[in-house]
């Protein structure tokens, strides 16, 4: 150490002084050479942006929100009410996406349908959100017995097939957006309480929760700032995934009949309107709520396996 | 293994009461009753009541409980209360054919076709052929089955006679609706064939494999596919579960003259023995599909039953 540093010295004294340049006090010049620390979200955002497929999905989504706000209000007709000499007309530039049976301009209610549509998805997955990361997560914490008869009932749900549910419910219930909502959250937990306790299982046996129960943190505390916090990434990826398993779900009971009524507009019983008219030359009935449908769906998907890609690294593949 | 099937059985068995009990108090828990319209009909309130008393609806629901589940050990499912002359028994057995030839049909197409585009993908990985199977599977899954069939009608069976677009009888109405209904389950197999696939031809065993010289074919055979069909078999109950919910509108939109029909028709006619009977005849497939691959999954790999005990 002191004959280097002699070395060094000795070294120095041939080197002229204006070579020397002071050490910036801050140490930012240190920072230069090393990689920029980079949070778990940040560096998931950056894998996500990569991953053009899930970017494109992304932008599909924002475009359906937006014009699910605002379409409808670009046209200056209702989504109800049609003028009857107007049915069935092309698109032009009077009714950009032409009219049905009743004259009913078909813009009008594509856009609200996405509305009605969007509107279930969102609602399905934050319900399920609730109810599966509660009880998920209680079931996981608890362990034991209490883990094994939660799990035993989720089990024989998870049995009952699950369009069964739905459709019985609508006996119960008067069809419409809220018995849907309703009838896919009653089924759709189940798939989120498993993934949560999974999580929750693995997780609470980790040395910081130790550390954070041997200083004293409370129950919900663990809960809420460890354990939460780290099974975030598969518990979005699964939410951003129940999104387009409930809009074909409102589409697919639409269809059927048993799912929003008439007047209201969705793009399952617009869908189930072309039907009727599918061997005549009216390819817009058909084509724009079947464009729409599938264009979410395919947003939905992309957008959801992209984040799967990158919150979890390892499970890319 | 004995102890495992019957342990196995039994589930399945309590599954499927289950189920009845549900849908049988559920259903009775519903506004109205099968001779709501016929009162505005004008039947007198004492006809009414004799057709109540007829048909045992004027029990108390956990009497009417009991003698379904009676009825119900012999296959009885009683008769129908909306098509008078009708059992529910002969309904459903005139339905269930078409129903079955149809759902048999998409099931075997869609695990053929899929795995095979999957494992083609995955031997071809990130060429042309990838990129193709990919993009079907993406479309498989985005495109509603309700939408594809309607898109078939108009784009093929209306321009070519050799695709009839309605009813039952030859092999060729089949076509169009098994196709329609086995998009999602054909793309679903395929996604997860050709993962598994690319995950395990990267394993060091099928490296040896293919140091020990053996031919690329008899490794993809024998050693590649069987390992990566195991989380197919694990998902084919729930793809029993979606082939069998699609045909109800598949079957309302070629007018396949199957059970499917029967389901949503009893539930807004409040037809109560059909509803449990449809209720029942689907749940019992699905259980018991569930039930086969159970028993699959614990032949084709050994090792489920050491893991048994944790799940």
């Amino acid at each position: 150490m002191d004959n280097s540093a002699k070395a060094s010295k000795k070294h120095a004294q041939n080197i002229p002084d204006d070579l020397f340049t002071p050490v910036n006090k801050n140490g930012d010049n240190e920072a230069e050479f090393m990689r920029p620390s980079v949070g778990f979200w940040q560096d998931a955002w950056f894998r996500l942006m990569k991953n053009k497929v899930a970017v494109l999905g992304l932008i599909l989504i924002v475009i359906m929100i937006i014009m699910a706000i605002i379409g409808p209000w670009l046209t200056p007709y209702d989504y109800r009410e049609g003028v009857l000499s107007n049915q069935n007309q092309p698109p032009s530039t009077t009714h950009w996406f032409g009219t049905d049976e009743l004259g009913r301009d078909m813009f009008t209610r594509v856009w609200y349908g996405a509305r009605v549509s969007l509107f279930i998805g969102f609602a399905a997955a934050f319900i399920e959100f609730f109810i599966g990361v509660s009880y998920g997560g209680l079931s996981g914490y608890k362990g034991g017995r209490v883990d094994n008869i939660m799990m035993r009932f989720v089990d024989v749900l998870y049995g009952l097939p699950y369009l069964l549910v739905v459709i019985l419910l609508m006996v119960v219930m008067d069809p419409g957006v809220f018995t849907i909502i309703v009838a896919l959250s009653l089924t759709g937990w189940i798939g989120m309480a498993r993934i949560v306790r999974g999580q929750v299982l693995q997780l609470k046996s980790n040395e910081y929760v130790l550390a954070s129960k041997v200083l004293g943190g409370s129950t919900s505390r663990i809960v809420r700032k460890h354990l939460l916090p780290n099974s975030m990434g598969p518990i979005i990826v699964s939410m951003t995934l129940t999104v387009p398993g409930a809009i074909f779900a409102e589409a697919f009971l639409s269809f059927l009949g048993l799912g929003v009524q008439a007047p209201i507009a969705s793009w399952g019983t617009m869908a189930n309107d072309a039907l009727g008219v599918l061997n005549t030359g009216y390819w817009w009935r058909l084509v724009f709520p079947a464009v729409m449908i599938s264009l979410t769906m395919f947003a939905f998907n992309v957008f959801g396996d992209g984040l799967r890609d990158a919150l979890d690294p390892k499970m890319r593949r | 293994m004995g102890v495992f099937i019957l342990k196995r059985f039994v589930a399945m068995i309590i599954t499927l009461l289950i189920i009845i009990t549900l849908t049988f108090f559920l259903m009775h828990a519903a506004p109205g009753d099968p001779f709501d319209f016929d009162a505005e009909g004008g039947i007198s309130a004492q006809a009414r009541e004799n057709l109540m008393i007829h048909y045992g609806l004027d029990q108390p629901t956990h009497i009417q409980y009991f003698n379904y589940i009676k009825n119900l050990a012999t296959l009885d499912f009683g008769p129908s209360m909306v098509s008078r002359s009708r059992t529910v028994d002969s309904m459903i057995a005139n339905g269930f054919p078409a129903s079955l030839v149809l759902g048999f049909t998409t099931l075997i197409f869609s695990v053929i076709s899929g795995i095979i585009l999957g494992v083609i993908a995955a031997l071809r990985h990130n060429r042309m052929v990838d990129y193709v199977t990919m993009i079907i599977a993406v479309l498989g899954i985005s495109i509603p089955n309700f939408i594809l069939a309607m898109i078939f009608i108009k784009y093929i069976g209306l321009q070519f006679d050799f695709f009839p677009v309605a009813r039952w009888g030859t092999w060729r109405h089949v076509i169009l609706p098994a196709l329609a209904l086995s998009s999602g389950p054909i793309a679903i197999i395929a996604r997860l064939t050709r993962s598994n696939m690319l995950e395990v031809l990267n394993q060091d065993y099928i490296r040896t494999a293919k140091a020990k010289g053996i031919s690329p074919t008899r490794i993809v055979m024998k050693h590649a596919l069987r390992n990566a069909l195991l989380p197919v078999v694990t998902i084919m109950g729930a793809l029993t579960a979606s082939v069998l919910t699609g045909s109800f509108v598949i079957e309302r939109i070629f007018a396949v003259p199957g059970v499917g029909r029967y389901f949503v028709e009893s539930i807004s006619n409040r037809d109560y023995p059909m509803i449990m009977a449809t209720t029942v005849v689907y749940s019992a497939i699905l259980v018991f599909m569930m039930f086969i691959v159970d028993l699959v999954y614990g032949i084709i790999d050994p090792r489920i039953k050491l893991h048994k005990k944790e799940g």
